[in-house]
């Protein structure tokens, strides 16, 4: 047994040392002085401000944007069907497929990364938005896949025969019943999806080319450059998207159960 | 067709990958009748259905519907209704839109959907809850939805697949009522599924009994509870005293028995229930080994050279007791006669 005094200590520990790093990059965004520091040195909005001047940020806040949103939707796509036929059906090598589908979780992004580059961009000469497009996509499908199965698996499949009894076809009874039971589940999903590739650094370290960069990426080359505490500045915000998001999936789909 | 086959399966085999789950079934059924299938857990009574209903494709043989080869039908296009054990309501839609759901693929008009779903519900007294969904409902209720949805379609055929197995013994008897009302009243065809046998006998206009993927016997409800034919059936509907018949004589535990009057040559069994053994009188000796009391009854327990026999008195008269020599015997012009006995 533990002694009690023990389970609020580690308990405090654990919480700071997952959310002090949060409240140090706010307080650094918040400084007055020209350089990243901690403690900030007084208090300004100007690094806040300065975020959505700086060009490359504008830029590489699209391209991130655009990836997020058309890789999930993407991988969406591919994975619903597939999560269907995966829970519904006794394929042959299911539970392969299972597993190969979820190896983007389980390999290194960098060398998910590398391959890509080296054996498909490369030699085929991808244009780099697709590529990246493409490997976002492969990125999302075993969670999307993970969220819908888990949804898919909650829902009865003796409705899609009711439906059908009730002259439905079987594509109509899947438009019908299924999706609208699983929407939350989707929905979640897609959430989680975007979350991740928006975060997504060392596969998009690896396609990210002239002129076309993820925001993670295009964080870390102007750092390199300039040492200013914008960057804790845009980090700040961008945690803030991702918590308004979680917050309101939470709120409003109970997106704890799917994750 | 005639109408003493509106609905008939000729040869019917069903089968899972390799596994045979109902094999040669014949039956016919009468328009207007209502049917149940009685038989112990695995019998094949759910495949039989899911057949008729179009789930599953048949190994071989024929469904006919209304003198439609159906057979080859998809399910969405057979007109038959299917009442599932677990419900199957649409969790996401409304009461309401779970019964208007298959009017709406008819394209029916609005306005008459809306009267057809209003009567639909009424008729199963859940007019009150239209706007519910049904995770808001009791089991029984949500049964009555998973009724009106099937019935506002005006099936040819409605199949219920253990209606009544999930709910509780007042509603059950409810239920009954209510389900014998409304093949009454607009006297769809319906087949049921069953494990009781005294919902069987008391709601069916003919039970057939099945066992291993075969019918073992198809009757009125007197039929079978009186004449069983088989030893399965006997045993099934409460004869507890049952014995082979070979050459005209019992066997019994220590060797044939003669027989007092003659029986049919095809005799292959003789079943008699506890309350059909004479007590007191008769050619056999049997000792009491033990007695159970029901409230209007008495149950004992022989040893007898033929072997166990249960018998039943009624319980206004004088108990045995255990260790007790009995005279008894079991007249043949009570039994139940087995044509089979495998
Ligand atoms: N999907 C399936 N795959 C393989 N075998 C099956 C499948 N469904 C049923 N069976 C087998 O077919 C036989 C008949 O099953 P069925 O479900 O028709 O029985 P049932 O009479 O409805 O039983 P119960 O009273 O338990 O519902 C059983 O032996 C069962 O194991
Ligand atoms: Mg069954």
């Amino acid at each position: 047994m533990t002694p009690r005094i023990f389970s609020p200590l580690v308990l405090f520990l654990v919480v700071a040392f997952l959310i002090g790093p949060f409240f140090i990059i706010v307080a650094a965004s918040l400084s007055a002085g020209e350089t990243l520091a901690f403690p900030p040195q007084g208090f300004s909005l100007k690094w806040v401000a300065k975020v959505f001047t700086v060009e490359s940020f504008r830029e590489s806040f699209a391209v991130s944007m655009f990836l997020a949103i058309g890789g999930t939707a993407m991988a969406l796509v591919l994975g619903i069907p597939a999560s269907y036929a995966l829970s519904r059906y006794k394929l042959p090598f299911g539970e392969t497929i299972r597993t190969i589908v979820s190896l983007p979780i389980i390999v290194p992004g960098i060398i998910v990364g590398l391959a890509l580059l080296r054996y498909i961009v490369v030699p085929f000469g991808f244009n780099i938005t697709l590529a990246l497009l493409l490997a976002h996509t492969a990125l999302v499908l075993p969670y999307a896949v993970r969220v819908v199965s888990a949804s898919l698996n909650n829902l009865r499949s003796d409705i899609e025969e009711a439906a059908v009894l009730l002259g439905s076809s079987r594509a109509g009874a899947f438009f019908r019943v299924v999706m609208p039971n699983i929407r939350s589940g989707i929905l979640a999903a897609f959430i989680l999806g975007f979350v991740t590739s928006f975060n997504q650094v060392p596969v998009s370290l690896f396609l990210s080319g002239p002129g076309v960069r993820t925001l993670p990426i295009d964080m870390l080359s102007y750092m390199e450059i300039t040492y200013d505490p914008s960057v804790a500045a845009l980090s700040a915000l961008l945690a803030f998207m991702s918590i308004g998001i979680v917050f309101l999936a939470e709120r409003f789909l109970g997106f704890s159960r799917y994750v | 067709m005639s109408d003493a086959s509106f609905l008939s399966l000729e040869k019917l085999t069903l089968a899972y990958g390799d596994t045979v789950a109902v094999k040669d079934l014949d039956l016919s059924i009468r328009k207007g009748e209502l049917v149940a299938f009685l038989g112990p857990s695995g019998c094949g009574k759910t495949t039989t259905m899911r057949s008729i209903a179009g789930l599953l494709t048949p190994a071989s043989g024929r469904i006919s519907l209304d003198g439609v080869d159906i057979t080859r039908v998809s399910a969405n296009k057979r007109s038959v209704g299917l009442v599932f054990q677990s419900y199957a309501l649409f969790p996401h839609l409304s009461v309401f839109e779970n019964v208007a759901f298959g009017l709406r693929l008819k394209k029916m008009p609005a306005n008459d959907i809306e009267t057809r779903v209003t009567a639909g519900l009424k008729s199963v007294g859940l007019s009150k809850f239209a706007a519910r969904k049904p995770a808001e409902l009791s089991g029984g209720q949500q049964q009555r939805v998973a009724l009106a949805r099937s019935m506002v379609m005006e099936p040819k055929v409605l199949l219920l697949d253990e209606p009544l197995s999930n709910l509780d013994a007042r509603l059950r008897l409810e239920m009954r009522t209510e389900l014998q009302r409304v093949q009454k009243e607009t006297g769809v065809t319906m087949i049921f599924v069953t494990h009781d046998q005294g919902e069987a006998l008391s709601l069916a206009d003919r039970i057939v009994v099945m066992l291993n993927g075969a019918i073992e016997q198809i009757g009125t409800p007197e039929d079978i509870y009186n004449r069983p034919v088989s030893r399965f059936v006997a045993d099934f509907v409460g004869f507890e005293n049952i014995f082979a018949v070979e050459g005209g004589k019992l066997k019994a535990a220590n060797g044939p028995i003669s027989l007092s009057e003659s029986l049919p040559p095809d005799t292959a069994g003789l079943a008699w229930r506890p309350r059909m053994v004479t007590l007191g009188s008769g050619p056999f000796q049997g000792t009491v080994r033990g007695a159970s009391f029901s409230g209007s009854t008495r149950e004992y327990l022989l040893d007898t050279p033929l072997g166990a026999i249960k018998a039943e008195e009624d319980a206004g008269l004088a108990a045995h007791q255990p260790g007790t020599e009995l005279t008894f015997d079991l007249p043949v012009a009570k039994a139940a006669r087995l044509e089979r006995f495998g």
